[in-house]
């Protein structure tokens, strides 16, 4: 699946809560079933700067995909990196470099946007798109 | 005068807000206080009717600000019993306080000399001398915490010998709300010769600090933590101490007289107030003290001390609820965690019922390593929050332990 469908259906699913402790509730569930980073791969060079909990991203190419995986020791941090890993994990890193980032803002975490908050959500999209420059030179 | 906390919080504009729909439940007042009317007012006034830089004109208006600056100083003088006004230097907070001793300590310690620093300190407390030490070569030693979040004053005693020079302890620390021994830190430091600097940042809200009787050679605070504006806070020193170390910053107004060849200093306070000081930032700390005094700190440190008991009392009551901090004496302030839980969920959680919370390191990773934790969720309560608010936080934390569980 495209980025952008994934995208949208990720908005859909959200668009079905009516507020936001229903909205946190699902991200909550969705981080429980992140593509969990393997444990050896916990290491400081994979940590997200910026974040109040550790955030661990890890990237790897599989044939023109970039796989990532992540975990974080905060669960609403590992709920967002789950939504975004969904968004960009398994995706050429070319589509990942031109990807927008309109669904956060439909999917009522714009909150989190803000490079204030402490959770390393804009370290992290921006994390994701250095591994996809990186790998989209090679 | 009755203390009122309903009218008390009349004085307080920002706590008629909702914040994401709920009414705002504000327990980050270590991190700031908020601001009554008086003050902004006093504020606003300034800047609508006097305004104008003080010190040098010969205008009216100069005069004006110039009198309402210096009357903050003695206001904060008397507040603080302090004997000579000069010993009273306006600067930008805590931080700058600590900075501006540090860098005058720089050509005064070798490497022959030991600073002792306490494991409760807000880095504030802790950088600049390090940074200090790269410089000159002092050591620092470090008084140890106890379980409880105390001090081990017996290792503070077996520390002390006749390389101290200078000792650092906050006068209430901000990560747990213990409030430290000072008087006797201070006597037992000066019995080995040894300077003492109390961080008051954290205190001077909740204590009123007699620094005259505490003996101490330097005390710090800002008054944004005391319902005054950001950007301004005091360094008290003994005029002893402050006439032997060399200014921080260069400039205007902490001159006497200026040539290429040589420049010479001014006199105290103003050899340590370079440039065109936070002019309504000082009218705006003296009139928090005028307020906090008119409630009486008597007053204060009670009903804070209930809500405290309070809320420990209640919060106890929640399943995985771990304290950190149970010193004897304690400000109103709690720090801790639910189970394995992340302070930052906790906290995001709260924040969408309404209520400011301050989680993570609080500034203290040295007290967060004692612990073995990430960090914490810390409330801090004032004089204007309420038991009602102590009860909705309850229940919207065990609503958040559940949703995060």
């Amino acid at each position: 699946m495209g980025i952008i469908e994934v995208q949208n259906e990720i908005v859909e699913e959200f668009s079905l809560f009516e507020d936001w402790m229903q909205r946190y509730e699902y991200m909550i569930e969705l981080g429980k079933s992140i593509e969990l980073i393997d444990p050896s791969n916990k290491i400081d060079s994979n940590l997200i700067k910026g974040c109040q909990s550790k955030l661990w991203l890890h990237a790897e190419l599989k044939k023109d995909k970039l796989i990532f995986k992540a975990d974080s020791e905060a669960i609403i941090t590992k709920g967002i990196a789950a939504v975004l890993l969904r968004v960009f994990s398994n995706q050429t890193p070319k589509n990942i470099i031109e990807a927008k980032l309109e669904f956060i803002d439909k999917i009522g975490l714009k909150e989190h946007l803000s490079p204030t908050r402490a959770n390393g959500l804009l370290s992290m999209i921006k994390q994701i798109k250095y591994y996809a420059l990186a790998f989209n030179k090679n | 005068m009755a203390f009122n906390v309903n009218k008390i919080r009349e004085d307080f504009p920002i706590l008629k807000r909702k914040v994401n729909g709920y009414p705002l439940v504000y327990f980050d007042n270590a991190a700031t206080s908020q601001k009554p009317k008086k003050v902004i007012d006093s504020i606003v006034d300034y800047y609508e009717n006097y305004n104008s830089n003080i010190h040098r004109g010969v205008h009216s208006i100069s005069q004006e600000a110039t009198d309402a600056y210096e009357d903050a100083r003695k206001k904060i003088q008397k507040h603080f019993n302090v004997k000579e006004s000069k010993e009273i230097i306006l600067t930008s907070g805590t931080t700058h306080s600590i900075n501006l001793v540090a860098n005058g300590f720089t050509k005064l310690l070798n490497k022959d000399d030991e600073i002792l620093i306490s494991e409760l300190e807000h880095h504030s407390n802790i950088v600049p001398w390090q940074m200090m030490c790269e410089k000159n070569g002092a050591k620092i030693k470090v008084i140890p915490l106890t379980s409880k979040g105390e001090l081990n004053y017996d290792s503070f005693l077996n520390l002390l010998s006749k390389k101290t020079k200078l000792v650092f302890v906050n006068h209430v620390s901000n990560a747990l709300g213990t409030i430290n021994p000072i008087k006797s830190i201070i006597s037992k430091a000066h019995e080995f010769g040894a300077a003492v600097l109390i961080d008051g940042a954290q205190a001077s809200s909740h204590i009123k600090a007699d620094l005259q009787e505490l003996n101490v050679d330097f005390y710090t605070t800002s008054a944004h933590k005391l319902c005054g504006p950001t950007g301004i806070g005091m360094l008290f020193g003994k005029k002893e101490w402050l006439n032997k170390i060399p200014p921080y910053q260069g400039g205007g107004e902490m001159i006497s007289e200026v040539t290429f060849e040589k420049t010479t200093y001014a006199d105290l306070p103003h050899k340590f107030e370079a440039g065109t000081p936070n002019i309504v930032g000082a009218i705006g700390f003296g009139m928090a003290l005028d307020y906090l005094n008119n409630i009486g700190f008597d007053n204060i440190e009670s009903y804070e001390l209930e809500l405290l008991n309070y809320a420990t009392n209640k919060l106890k009551e929640i399943t995985g609820f771990k304290i950190y901090g149970e010193a004897k004496n304690k400000t109103s302030v709690i720090s801790f965690n639910v189970g394995e839980l992340h302070s930052y969920d906790i906290g995001t959680i709260l924040d969408k019922f309404g209520i400011a919370v301050r989680t993570g390191q609080h500034c203290a990773q040295p007290v967060m390593d004692y612990f073995g934790i990430s960090g914490t969720v810390r409330a801090s309560f004032s004089f204007y929050n309420t038991k009602e608010e102590i009860d909705y936080f309850c229940k919207s934390l065990e609503r958040a332990v559940a949703m995060l569980s």
